[in-house]
């Protein structure tokens, strides 16, 4: 009975023990798994936390330069009705065209004004009355009676440019409460604009002066145009040597050169140059294409020559990755039938490398759209009021224009920087929405 | 030089992925067992040594191609067996570190001299590989690339006729004559293979060389090459290499077993799969290692 009892439980403990060691293990994975699953909770929260941060930090930046910016899009016109008096105009009534292009219309402009307020009679009076139109609305006059002489004598209605400092009163951009002395625009001044805003006289248009006008002193009239057309000029330089050169090289070095220390050491420098900072290739610039070449400052040509060196290594490096990722199976199949080398790089590689190889450019070229600092050294920071027609003009380009702006003290140039900002920032998203569209196009071939 | 110190050369032993059992059991044979020579060679090699850098990949290898007829390449991994093949339209030239010396001859030329055009050797070798290769391109661009880059079609009429031709001899006209200008990569595993098979045709060449043309395909698929290769070799001469015995048995008239670079046994197919003459063969067709 006893002995039974004993086999019994020994059987008993037997079953137990080979029973626990399974359970033991079940256990100890059961323990590690709350640990491994608080890990992976953990990481998630962290990646969250991160994009949270980067997307709160990108709106905050986008909202900032928007919301400073967009009124910018907005100019302020004043209706004025312009006596085009002939005997300040044209004394003679010769119609002389000279004599039309070299009258006072500033004093037309005056008269004008001083006819819609009468009560402004002091000289200081007058001039602040003056003050309230841009400088650039005498030219418009100008330019209105050359073009139709048959004004002369007769009083109209002209839309002008307003001020700055008006177009920041019409805006609500000044605080009026402040003290007079503490702004730029009198309280006398703020009358005459709540005046016309009464007649009806004043209205707010888009803003094409920011896109037909170059530089100027003058917020108002300061425009994107030279800066435009510097940075397309530039870049077209830029991508017409870059790309060609770039492609060139990586094919070569990809496909052709062989593999010795030679092409070993040139990758080594071509992944060098690429972290060079971009203000030394503008001293390059400075150094070789300026005072060795003789190449002219500020121009387009010498701001491309030095992007190009800026975005080589840049696209050489995409496209020998572009170049690389092609599979080989496709070049045995070329090879295979009798292709030669340059055929099976020409009909296969490079088309099936090319969207990889344009993404590249693209991204360089946005680079190059954005770069600031080279461009200082070769001058294309220069003060340019008209727009440049060719590479050898003097220009400037979009990232330097809104230096300049945002280094100008008058309050105008605030919403303008932000403004110049949002055309960039949209050239840019443009100029990658292209190479998406390219690489999603060419991809559909394989 | 002896089978002992070939064995304990650490370079050979790297190859040592290979079989499953020892390799320091086999015993190599000195020569090459059975009659390597062909009746009407199309290509003749004599003494093929193939080194990658420092290693010695093929050694010492000699085998003729006879016309309209397949040799079948049979040998665990690694043995050498595509190295070789790919020596027979230097296709082993696009790797640097490869080097192949000894005498290759097609037609009684020899194609690693310095006369010869390495893009005419390849339009007169053509190469189907192990994985379906066709180019991103149409299934007709694909077929027309190599008579149109060796100028071998008047006019358009004439490629077009090429194509249709070539199509219709690798069995795959039938399947795609209505979507001849759809993207080949679209096309099943088979049929690409088959599209391949059409594209090197189309150069007329006067080897094929097959690198495990079947190893990526289902059955069905794989006795469809199978049938297309009997038929292929009325006008053309084979070299297949392959992984599998039973397609050796079935394709070929001659067969040659490979093994750590060495050529061990070539002989007729029917009698190196009844009666073997070397240990070594027995053992890698009875599935004994490899």
């Amino acid at each position: 009975m006893s002995s039974a009892n004993i086999v019994s439980n020994m059987s008993n403990s037997e079953k137990v023990t080979a029973a626990a060691g399974r359970p033991a293990i079940a256990d100890k994975v059961r323990e590690s798994l709350g640990k491994r699953y608080r890990a992976e909770q953990r990481f998630q929260l962290y990646g969250i936390i991160a994009i949270t941060m980067a997307i709160l930090f990108l709106g905050f930046l986008f909202a900032s330069i928007i919301s400073r910016g967009i009124s910018a899009f907005q100019a302020t016109y004043v209706n004025l009705e312009i006596n085009f008096d002939e005997s300040v105009i044209d004394p003679d009534g010769g119609r002389d065209p000279e004599v039309l292009h070299k009258a006072s219309y500033r004093g037309v402009l005056r008269q004008s004004l001083q006819d819609l307020f009468p009560e402004a009679s002091g000289r200081s009076e007058r001039r602040a009355l003056l003050a309230l139109i841009s400088n650039g609305a005498e030219f418009q006059l100008r330019d209105l009676v050359v073009e139709n002489p048959e004004l002369i004598g007769t009083r109209q209605n002209v839309w002008l440019l307003a001020a700055a400092e008006v177009d920041s009163v019409v805006k609500g951009q000044v605080d009026l409460d402040l003290d007079e002395s503490q702004r730029r625009m009198s309280d006398q001044q703020v009358g005459w604009i709540n005046q016309l805003q009464n007649d009806d006289r004043v209205e707010r248009r888009f803003n094409t002066t920011l896109f037909t006008n170059g530089d100027s002193r003058d917020p108002e009239q300061a425009g994107l145009r030279v800066a435009l057309l510097g940075s397309f000029y530039t870049l077209l330089v830029t991508l017409a040597l870059s790309f060609p050169i770039g492609v060139a090289a990586a094919v070569y070095l990809e496909e052709f050169a062989p593999k010795n220390k030679w092409t070993d050491l040139i990758e080594v420098n071509i992944n060098n140059l690429a972290a060079v900072p971009s203000i030394v290739f503008g001293l390059l610039g400075l150094a070789v294409f300026i005072n060795l070449f003789g190449m002219p400052r500020s121009a387009p040509l010498v701001g491309g020559l030095v992007l190009t060196l800026m975005t080589l290594p840049t696209i050489i490096i995409a496209s020998r990755a572009a170049l690389k990722s092609v599979p080989p199976s496709i070049r045995e199949a070329a090879l295979g039938v009798g292709a030669s080398q340059t055929q099976t790089v020409t009909h296969h590689v490079l088309p099936l490398a090319m969207p990889g190889m344009l993404t590249g450019t693209i991204i360089g070229m946005a680079q190059a759209l954005g770069e600031t600092a080279p461009l200082l050294m070769i001058g294309m920071i220069a003060f340019i009021v008209d727009p440049p027609s060719g590479v050898t003009d003097p220009a400037t380009v979009l990232p330097v224009q809104i230096y300049l702006w945002a280094d100008s003290p008058e309050r105008g140039f605030v919403a303008k920087t932000s403004a110049a900002i949002m055309v960039l920032l949209g050239f840019l998203i443009l100029m990658n929405a292209i190479a998406v569209l390219l690489r999603k196009r060419f991809e559909r071939r394989w | 030089m002896s089978e002992a110190t070939t064995l304990t050369d650490p370079i050979i032993s790297a190859h040592s992925r290979v079989p499953e059992m020892s390799i320091a059991d086999v015993e190599l044979p000195k020569e090459t067992v059975g009659d390597i020579t062909a009746d009407h060679p199309t290509m003749t090699t004599r003494n093929v040594d193939v080194f990658y850098a420092d290693k010695h990949a093929i050694i010492d290898v000699s085998l003729d191609i006879g016309r309209n007829e397949v040799v079948a390449m049979i040998g665990p991994s690694g043995c050498g067996k595509s190295t070789f093949l790919r020596c027979l339209n230097r296709m082993n030239d696009t790797i640097d570190i490869c080097r192949v010396t000894g005498d290759i001859k097609l037609e009684g030329d020899d194609i690693y001299s310095k006369d010869m055009d390495v893009v005419l050797l390849r339009a007169r070798v053509g190469m189907v590989f192990q994985k379906p290769n066709p180019f991103p391109k149409s299934i007709f661009e694909n077929v027309a690339y190599g008579p149109r880059i060796h100028g071998l079609a008047r006019d358009k009429t004439e490629l077009e006729e090429i194509v249709h031709q070539s199509l219709e001899r690798a069995g795959l006209l039938n399947e795609v004559k209505d979507r001849l200008d759809q993207p080949g990569t679209g096309l099943s595993g088979g049929q690409q293979q088959r599209l391949c098979i059409a594209r090197t045709i189309a150069v007329n060449p006067d080897v094929i060389l097959m690198d495990e043309p079947c190893s990526a395909l289902d059955p069905i698929a794989t006795a469809r090459i199978e049938d297309l290769i009997d038929e292929l070799k009325q006008n053309y001469s084979i070299a297949i290499v392959t992984h599998s015995m039973q397609q050796a048995a079935r394709v070929s008239q001659r067969t040659a077993y490979f093994h750590l670079g060495h050529l061990v046994e070539v002989g007729a197919t029917d009698q190196i799969f009844t009666n073997p003459r070397t240990k070594l063969t027995e053992d890698y067709i009875t599935g004994r290692f490899g």
